[in-house]
């Protein structure tokens, strides 16, 4: 297991499109670290930076103690999941997990027996004879982990690999991964677009947007404490609501702006501001409700209002952003003020 | 540029390097020197059988001799015109026949047979199969315009200067109409059939959803078919050979085919190279303008 | 309206249908066609049908010989051509090299050369290497001439595969070549395949070439040994007729088993764009 070190890097494309703008990351052995943010911010090509499949156009990747910027593919000894898997259909899954370790000729008895501890493992053992062809998703989900763990690499590089399972299998192989992790204890970058996913998943989350890190923290910490307004609004579901900082009624500097996610609005006899229900969305175990503030100008708000019986459609309602649930952004930078 | 990073660029640049040169042997020793020795060679008086003459430098006089020689214009002039007359004939066909193997449902399999089987067929063999059946005595062709008295007792297709292109356009016309008809068909079928039920609920007819949807969307099918014919048309050498030898004299000679002549029967390299490079300037001259045509037209499309 | 449409279109496609298959059958029944009958006005279906003109092939004119160099001459070719523009469209295909543009429309550019252009110079090189009427002496054009389509046709095919199955196999260690062995070219029997079956059909039917560069009966193709039937006087049709229907036989058989194939390889040869 070891460290990766991801140094200034930046890449750009023949063609003059920026992929990577910068990136500086220390993911310290045996962290599961999640790169996360829309499509095209870079995360993907991040990933594939550290894999060697691309390379970048300045900076450098450092593996453990070497640097690993100038190494191909081969010779990082990294291992990764692709998001549709990228399993060898000519092959039995046996052949598929033992390919690597071919490769590498390892002892055929050194092989028979990883493939059979992995295999056992993730509990793919009596599907060793078959072809990828004849496996379902979540069971191509497992061998493409498998041949990775097999390998016992210094790292690995997961990308999206649940997104293409149903959502029900996905929260189930959650679990397992967390579990695996936590079990074997290895390095793990992890890419998603799923936000929700990244925070149930990663040690720390590295927000990304445009080719750049806006933020890297503990789940939480970036859930509590978001860098800048793109963060805020991309973490967390609903998304944050934002309001001009006067309109919260908060001494701010000029054009500040003030979130407040839907969970925190209160709504009750009382209150700052006034809005009409423009529309309820019944989600189950709580009510989600767009409201229309009488200040014009302002967009929607989103608030999330427990139990049974939602103020009815039209009605007008007082709210409160309670002072301490706020987070302030400059207007222009969009940087959270202290 | 990071220097690390380009040791594995260079890597995959040096490997590339080496699986591609056998395919750049073949072609620079195979085509690219050849078309370059031809050039120079046609700059040259050579005649294999007047080996005492010896191989002097003459410039471009056997294209010179080639613009004064009335075999070289009839030949430059049959090229053209059967290139001209057979290229639209089977692009015509071609895209009826594909329309048909589009809409048919039964019997797929047997249509997309026939029309390979054509296209297979060595071209010798399509050209020997036609002649036999245009020809004046046992032809099958032929036998039933006598009796119906459209032609005289003693018809020969194969004397009449005119007539005798008739068969070499039929032989070539079967051979290569199927080839263009499953061109076509596969550029219908990428045709997404929403279009044409949009239309009808529109209250277009056949007829106009043809012209307004179909061929548009054909276009670049039928644009590569058609460079494709009009190549092969140009280079037309097996079926003139085969059927006429060029006859009856000179009446049905391409010019690849005069070419061959000059060069393996007379033995005149130095001209039959000159008359080849020309064949290759022909097909260059109309490959550059389909480019430039493609090109303007692609880029114009792109309002 | 549909029904009149497709009426029409069904006695459209049976005619043309007709229209297509007819010479061939006639090609045939000819062939079968004793020669006494065959230069009256004959039947469309014949009423004796004799094998004189097979027999005559086999044993005066000894057709098995052009059969073999066809034969030795395609399978030659088709070996060597299909590694070459193999290895060529997966450079083209996946890697990143100067001058690839070029590459692409040079081969594109040889595909359209007339033949007869580069006759003379060959002609004369293969003289001077003694290859004039021998297998090599037609290989070597034959691979030139055949190789751009199957350089495309793989090119496109490869194109096609995911990436990330070579990349899997370069993470797990394997080198470029390794993974091309390993996990592209079993992936890649379909195009290859069809690559090979149309390199073969061209092999077979090519003419001027071998017109060119073979010099007696020993090393014809069959199709220089077909059209050079002559009989003393006349043609011999019932013997051209015969030999003909010899070297459709093979090509038939293969238009038959890989119909499906032949097909997807020429339209993907041909949307270049």
């Amino acid at each position: 297991m070891a460290a990766v070190r991801i140094e200034a890097v930046a890449k750009t494309y023949p063609n003059g499109h920026r992929a990577i703008r910068h990136v500086d990351l220390a993911i310290d052995e045996g962290e599961f670290v999640v790169l996360v943010g829309p499509s095209g911010c870079g995360k993907s090509t991040l990933l594939r930076l550290i894999a060697g499949l691309e390379t970048p156009t300045s900076g450098r990747i450092v593996i453990g103690d070497a640097d690993a910027t100038g190494l191909p593919p081969q010779a990082r000894d990294l291992a990764m999941v692709f998001q549709s898997y990228a399993l060898y259909p000519h092959m039995s899954v046996r052949d598929n997990l033992a390919y690597g370790l071919k490769v590498r000729r390892l002892d055929q008895a050194v092989v028979a027996q990883r493939v059979a501890d992995v295999a056992a493992a993730l509990d793919i053992s009596a599907l060793l004879q078959r072809r990828p062809a004849q496996l379902s998703g979540g069971q191509r989900q497992r061998v493409a982990l498998g041949r990775a763990m097999v390998r016992q690499p210094k790292a690995f590089l997961l990308d999206e690999p649940l997104s293409n399972l149903d959502p029900a299998l996905r929260a189930q192989a959650r679990a397992e991964l967390r579990r695996l992790h936590r079990r074997l204890g290895v390095t793990v970058v992890y890419v998603t677009h799923d936000q929700e996913e990244a925070m149930t998943l990663g040690g720390r989350i590295a927000v990304m947007r445009d080719g750049a890190i806006e933020q890297v923290a503990p789940p939480l910490d970036v859930y509590a404490r978001p860098a800048n307004v793109f963060v805020a609004g991309f973490i967390g579901a609903p998304a944050m609501n934002f309001v001009p900082a006067t309109l919260a009624g908060i001494d701010a500097p000029a054009g500040a702006v003030a979130g407040i996610r839907p969970q925190d609005v209160v709504l009750g006899a009382s209150g700052q501001l006034q809005a009409v229900v423009d529309l309820v969305e019944p989600r189950g175990h709580d009510h989600l409700l767009h409201l229309r503030l009488d200040a014009s100008g302002v967009p929607p708000l989103l608030a999330v209002v427990a139990g049974g019986a939602p103020p009815a459609l039209g009605a007008g309602v007082l709210l409160t952003l309670p002072r301490e649930r706020l987070h302030l952004f400059d207007g222009r930078t969009g940087t959270r003020l202290s | 540029m990071s220097g690390q990073a380009t040791a594995i660029e260079r890597e995959e640049r040096r490997l590339a390097r080496w699986l591609v040169a056998p395919a750049l042997v073949f072609i620079l020793l195979g085509s690219l020197v050849p078309i370059a020795a031809t050039a120079w060679e046609a700059l040259h008086g050579h005649d294999l059988r007047l080996p005492w003459l010896g191989r002097p430098f003459v410039g471009l006089a056997n294209f010179v001799e080639a613009i004064g020689d009335p075999r070289f214009t009839s030949a430059l002039l049959h090229t053209v015109g059967f290139a001209a007359i057979t290229v639209p004939l089977e692009l015509g066909l071609g895209l009826a026949l594909a329309l048909i193997m589009h809409t048919a449902r039964r019997g797929r399999a047997l249509i997309r047979l026939a029309a390979l089987l054509p296209w297979a067929i060595p071209t010798v063999v399509a050209a020997l199969v036609w002649r036999f059946m245009f020809d004046a005595q046992a032809g099958i062709i032929t036998a039933p315009l006598r009796t119906l008295a459209l032609v005289g007792e003693s018809f020969d297709w194969f004397v009449h200067p005119l007539a005798a292109w008739v068969p070499i356009g039929a032989a070539d016309i079967w051979k290569t109409t199927p080839f263009v008809a499953i061109l076509l068909l596969a550029g219908l079928q990428t045709i997404d059939p929403a279009l044409h039920e949009a239309a009808q609920m529109d209250g277009a007819g056949a007829v106009r959803r043809f012209g307004t949807i179909t061929l548009p969307l054909l276009r670049p099918a039928l644009v590569v078919a058609a460079a494709f014919r009009m190549l092969d048309a140009l280079r037309l050498f097996d079926v003139a050979y085969v059927m006429t030898g060029g006859g009856p004299g000179t009446a049905t000679e391409p010019l690849s085919l005069y070419a061959f002549i000059a060069l393996m029967q007379r033995l005149r390299f130095g001209y039959g190279s000159a008359l080849s490079v020309t064949v290759f300037l022909l097909t260059f001259a109309f490959a550059l303008i389909w480019v430039r045509t493609l090109g303007r037209s692609l880029v114009g499309d792109r309002t | 309206m549909r029904s009149v449409g497709s009426k029409v279109t069904g006695v459209a496609g049976a005619a043309l249908l007709t229209l297509l298959l007819f010479p061939i059958y006639w090609m045939i029944a000819s062939s079968l066609t004793p020669e006494s009958r065959l230069f009256q006005s004959p039947p469309l279906l014949p009423s004796t049908l004799s094998l004189d003109h097979y027999r005559a092939l086999f044993d005066e004119r000894d057709f098995l010989i052009p059969i073999r160099n066809s034969l030795v001459v395609a399978a030659t070719t088709t070996m060597v051509a299909l590694p070459v523009a193999a290895l060529c469209a997966y450079a083209l295909a996946r890697l990143r090299f100067r001058g690839r543009g070029v590459l692409l429309a040079l081969i594109l550019a040889v595909s359209m050369f007339p033949q007869i252009s580069i006759v003379p110079p060959l002609y004369l090189i293969l003289r001077e290497l003694r290859l004039l009427d021998t297998y090599p002496g037609l290989v070597l054009p034959y691979v030139t001439f055949s190789a751009p389509l199957a350089v495309w046709l793989l090119t496109a095919f490869f194109r096609q595969l995911s990436p990330e199955l070579e990349e899997a196999a370069m993470l797990d260690g394997a080198s470029r070549l390794r993974a091309l062995w390993d996990v592209v070219l079993p992936l890649a029997v379909p195009g290859v395949a069809t690559a090979a079956i149309l390199t073969f059909l061209y092999c077979w039917n090519e003419f001027l070439f071998a017109l060119s560069f073979t010099l007696g009966p020993e090393r014809y193709t069959v199709p220089v040994a077909v059209t050079l039937f002559r009989g003393r006087y006349q043609v011999p049709w019932g013997q051209v007729l015969a030999a003909t229907v010899v070297a459709t036989v093979p090509v038939a058989l293969l238009v038959l088993t890989c119909q499906r194939r032949i097909v997807a390889g020429l339209t993907a040869g041909a949307s270049k764009g």
